[in-house]
């Protein structure tokens, strides 16, 4: 796909990524690693119950110990009306609790101390009196009548139900199932997971009491939407408002919202006078921050005994913990989840979801995965799979059957979406190619006949990425619109600031190489700028596979607006007409004459040096990009695995992914995410749980309880592409970086349950420890017995 | 409590508190902050160093247990203003991405390397299973060790005459 030189490398290089160099030097720049003059430190009380009345706080003995600067309750932030902020879905949240607890692990006061261990320590002086309450830890319980009404403190808010949803057609999907010659059911629980980044969330309020500056270094995918929901809460004047996201180490979703502690360490330092740090350890990162999921969901497709499918309806009980504080576009409560019907031609379709308070964590982020577009794959991909085995068909040949065909794009899905371009079937050949499918459903049979029990899963998934045109995408009014700014100094060497903030992503040498591709500077001499308030454009930030479709578009047009003015003052240079110039990257020649030509650099020397008379100097622009349409990434991920039914514990031994992302920037980088994402998606298929007891207490506080995939475990992977770009995106990207965490999970337990064929296994819900595995087939066999 | 210790080939002379942990001695009390810190529990491996030359997770220590030890941290792995062959293959290789668990990764797999000039990708999965990473899948870790071992091997052998 390189369409430029070695030498330029923009586009389809393989660039070796500019960031390297201080990371492999120990000279990344974390929050933890900042110190601010004067920097005093913060610790968090959090609560042990799930749901209790919150009696007294008496921090004198907290307040009494060495060192101690100031202890901060909830009354304390009420008095300043900063004990309840906003979330990112337009709920409310207690920054500190003043009425009662409402999680496990929730903020109810913090100390300040010139010390992080002296602010430990007297953390654990402080002295609460609770009283217990009635503990909801499940949709179903939280919906029941006398549950404990977690939200009491919201006017109105008689029960524990959030919000109703419903997207597609209900009269036509009733009809295609009363058409219907089989009807496949399938009910199952998207656990709740936890995105847990290396690094945790933290951050350094630096707030001048003299001036009104308040600098806040921080551990956020989202600075500017940052900036703008501290000016709601805090009632700061905007432009006295500076986030710094430094190196982040992994995000994942997890620091896209605002978190308790932020508010806390920003109200202290303006009460101080004083920068004050404060740092998660990683207990309070796994119970109090960012979860992922903890979705029910029932499916039901409707089908010709020809494999043709007909309809498909789901309803779904969305876990949402105790304050609604999802990361999405305000219009779709489930996010993009009416995605759900995939890469099928279903003509009719109808999603019914319910949201519900219960006392777990909040922050409903979405995992590595664009807005629950990881649930709507999964649920999809395990009912084609299911139908396939009810029909007697092969699951390569209903789906087959059923892809939108290659030449009905753009397509309008039975929920409204408009997909931009896809060739599903030419993913899944070379997809089944690769690991050799029709050879290893052969050997499939013969192991079965030895009573060993191999599985083979696919699954073709449909991404939606890219949010979005402003029409339809917001996030608390602000629309999810993206900028760059690009200037090119006279020595020829460029600056681009990007609204977009890389959490290891590679940003700095991806969107280099857009302008490279555009302009011919090459990548080394672009410095990408990412991450400073003060110092970027507006745009909503790095998740959600956004960046890429929104920044890395804004990045090109902000090249070629830059083009424009120097195609002009080549023209000047080479002493010709404009329309006579040509530019071939990264050279400005003239038509006819190519041995007449200039340099970008030469351009870029003359703009400050040699314009022409009533020429604004200079050599730069800026550009907010508005996406005409979504982006809709592809792929087929095919899976084999041995499953040893005497234990359950079940090894992969082939896993191939074939991804179509549109056109790749840097193929390395690529295949990075896609590596990457194929691990998350593995650990969420095979371990990854956050579960809590019915006393709501949090099972997975730390890594020994929630469980990652180390290399031990971890497959080995085999990358494939087939390349369909975008048509509506400047250079025809896609976006990728979470295609492998929505598409591999349905693969790894499509997989699990074909070896269990035998026993007539139809469901295991994720994660598939072997304990479940062995199970499901005890039940199973004990059914048939 | 008065320490002597040696970091990075520099002996050092410090007042530390007896509960201090090793990984915030190096990074608050040295201002090493290459070492990083990921869980608290021993389970994820970011705070790797090499205690005289073998990968211990520096939270599993006391500052002052390091005592009359020799310490490597990442900032001492270049020689000569010279990357290291391992640093040089983890950005070869496309070994990291966000650089979190990089420097642990790098110690430990420099460690093996001293061990095993050769390793097998199985060597490698289980050198540096105590070591969680959630960007790359471990995969082109796993190729960095051993280009990085390649390079070794390659530098070790005499130049002909």
């Amino acid at each position: 796909m390189a369409q430029t030189t070695d030498e330029i490398r923009g586009i389809g290089h393989s660039v070796k990524r500019k960031e390297d160099d201080r990371f492999i030097r120990g000279r990344g720049n974390y929050i933890d690693d900042m110190q601010l003059p004067g920097m005093l430190h913060m610790a968090i009380l959090r609560s042990p119950y799930a749901h209790a009345t919150l009696n007294s706080v008496d921090t004198s003995a907290a307040a009494a110990v060495p060192g101690v600067i100031a202890v901060v309750t909830g009354e304390l932030m009420a008095q300043h009306n900063l004990a309840w902020m906003p979330t990112m879905s337009g709920d409310t949240e207690a920054v500190l609790v003043t009425d009662k607890v409402r999680f496990q692990g929730q903020e109810v006061a913090a100390v300040i101390a010139t010390d992080p261990y002296i602010a430990r320590d007297a953390v654990d002086l402080i002295q609460v009196d609770y009283d217990p309450l009635g503990v909801v830890v499940d949709p179903q319980s939280a919906a029941a009548d006398g549950a404990p009404v977690i939200r009491d403190e919201k006017e109105g808010q008689t029960d524990n139900h959030i919000y109703h949803w419903e997207s597609g057609d209900k009269d036509a999907t009733d009809k295609a199932f009363t058409d219907a010659e089989l009807v496949v059911k399938l009910d199952t629980f998207y656990p709740r997971s936890h995105p847990s980044p290396l690094e945790t969330c933290g951050c350094i309020a630096d707030v001048d009491p003299a001036t009104g500056q308040a600098t806040i270094y921080m551990t956020s995918q989202a600075p500017h939407a940052i900036r703008t929901v501290f000016a709601l809460v805090a009632g700061l004047p905007e432009e006295n408002i500076r986030i710094v996201s430094p190196d982040i180490g992994g995000g994942f979703g997890n620091k896209v919202p605002v978190y308790p502690g932020y508010v806390v360490a920003t109200a202290a330092s303006l009460l101080l006078g004083h920068p004050v740090k404060w740092i998660e350890d990683r207990s309070e990162n796994l119970i109090s921050t960012g979860f992922a999921r903890d979705f029910h969901m029932h499916g039901e497709m409707a089908l010709k005994r020809d494999g043709t499918m007909l309809g498909l309806r789901t309803s779904l009980q969305a876990d949402e913990g105790a304050f609604h504080a999802d990361a999405q576009p305000s219009k779709f409560k489930v996010g993009l989840f009416h995605i759900v019907t995939g890469s099928y031609e279903l003509p009719s379709a109808h999603v019914v979801a319910d949201g519900y308070y219960t006392n777990k964590a909040p922050g409903g982020v979405a995992y590595r995965c664009s807005f629950r577009v990881t649930e709507a794959s999964y649920l999809i991909e395990r009912l084609v799979q299911n139908a396939a085995y009810e029909l007697g068909m092969d699951p390569a040949d209903l789906r087959k059957k059923n892809f939108i065909p290659e030449d009905a794009f753009p397509y309008e899905s039975a929920t409204g979406f408009i997909y931009d371009s896809g060739n599903y079937e030419g993913a899944m050949n070379k997809a089944l190619e690769m690991i050799g499918y029709d050879q290893l459903r052969r050997e499939q049979e013969e192991m079965r006949a030895q009573g060993k029990y191999w599985g083979i899963g696919l699954a073709s998934f449909t991404e939606v990425v890219g949010a979005g045109p402003h029409k339809d995408y917001d996030i608390l009014g602000l629309k999810m619109n993206d900028g760059a700014e690009l200037r090119i100094h006279p020595t020829g060497k460029a600056i681009l600031k990007i609204s977009a903030k890389t959490q290891g992503q590679g940003h700095e040498t991806t969107f280099a190489q857009i302008v490279a591709e555009e302009i011919g500077i090459q990548p080394e001499d672009i410095k990408v700028q990412h991450g400073d308030t003060d110092n970027t454009p507006y745009g909503l930030g790095t998740y959600a596979s956004r960046s890429t479709p929104t920044v890395g578009a804004a990045t090109a047009m902000v090249s070629r607006r830059v083009l424009e003015k120097a195609r002009k003052i080549a023209a000047h240079l080479l002493e010709v007409d404009e329309d006579d110039v040509e530019f071939t990257r990264p050279n400005f020649t003239v038509k006819g004459a190519p041995e007449k030509a200039v340099t970008i650099q030469d351009v870029a020397f003359a703009a400050y040096t040699n314009f022409p008379d009533g020429m604004e100097s200079g050599l730069e622009g800026s550009y907010y990009y508005d996406p005409p349409n979504l982006t809709f990434p592809f792929g087929t991920y095919a899976v084999a695995v041995e499953v040893d039914i005497e234990t359950g514990v079940w090894k992969v031994q082939r896993m191939v992914a074939v991804d179509d992302c549109g056109v790749r920037i840097n193929p390395m980088i690529v295949e990075g995410q896609i590596h990457g994402g194929l691990t998350e998606g593995y650990g969420i298929a095979a371990m990854e749980q956050i579960t809590f007891d019915e006393n709501g207490n949090c099972i997975g506080a730390n890594f020994t309880d929630y469980l990652l995939p180390t290399s031990w475990e971890t497959p080995m992977f085999e990358l494939g592409e087939t390349v369909t770009p975008s048509p509506h995106h400047p250079i025809g990207a896609k976006g990728v970086g979470e295609s492998a965490t929505v598409g591999s999970p349905a693969a790894y337990v499509n997989a699990v349950i074909d070896a269990l064929q035998p026993f007539g296994v139809t469901n295991i819900d994720m994660p598939l420890t072997s304990a479940k595995v062995w199970q499901a087939i005890q039940d199973a066999q004990a059914a048939t017995a | 409590m008065q320490i002597t210790v040696t970091v990075n080939g520099s002996e050092h002379t410090l007042d530390v508190e007896p509960r201090e942990l090793l990984v915030h001695m190096i990074r608050e009390d040295l201002r090493l902050t290459g070492t990083h810190i990921g869980c608290d529990t021993s389970g994820c491996g970011a705070c790797t160093v090499l205690v005289d030359g073998q990968p211990v997770k520096s939270c599993t220590m006391f500052g002052v247990q390091a005592d009359g030890r020799s310490i490597t941290t990442v900032e001492g792995m270049m020689t000569d203003g010279a990357l290291s062959p391992i640093q040089a293959a983890f950005k070869e290789e496309h070994g990291l991405q966000c650089g979190y668990c990089t420097p642990g990764m790098m110690l430990v797999g420099s460690a093996l390397i001293e061990q095993n000039d050769d390793p097998s990708d199985e060597d490698v999965r289980w050198a540096i299973s105590g070591n969680v990473c959630r960007c790359t899948g471990y995969m082109n870790i796993v190729k960095a060790i051993q280009a990085a071992a390649a390079a070794t091997r390659d530098a070790a052998v005499p130049a002909s005459a």
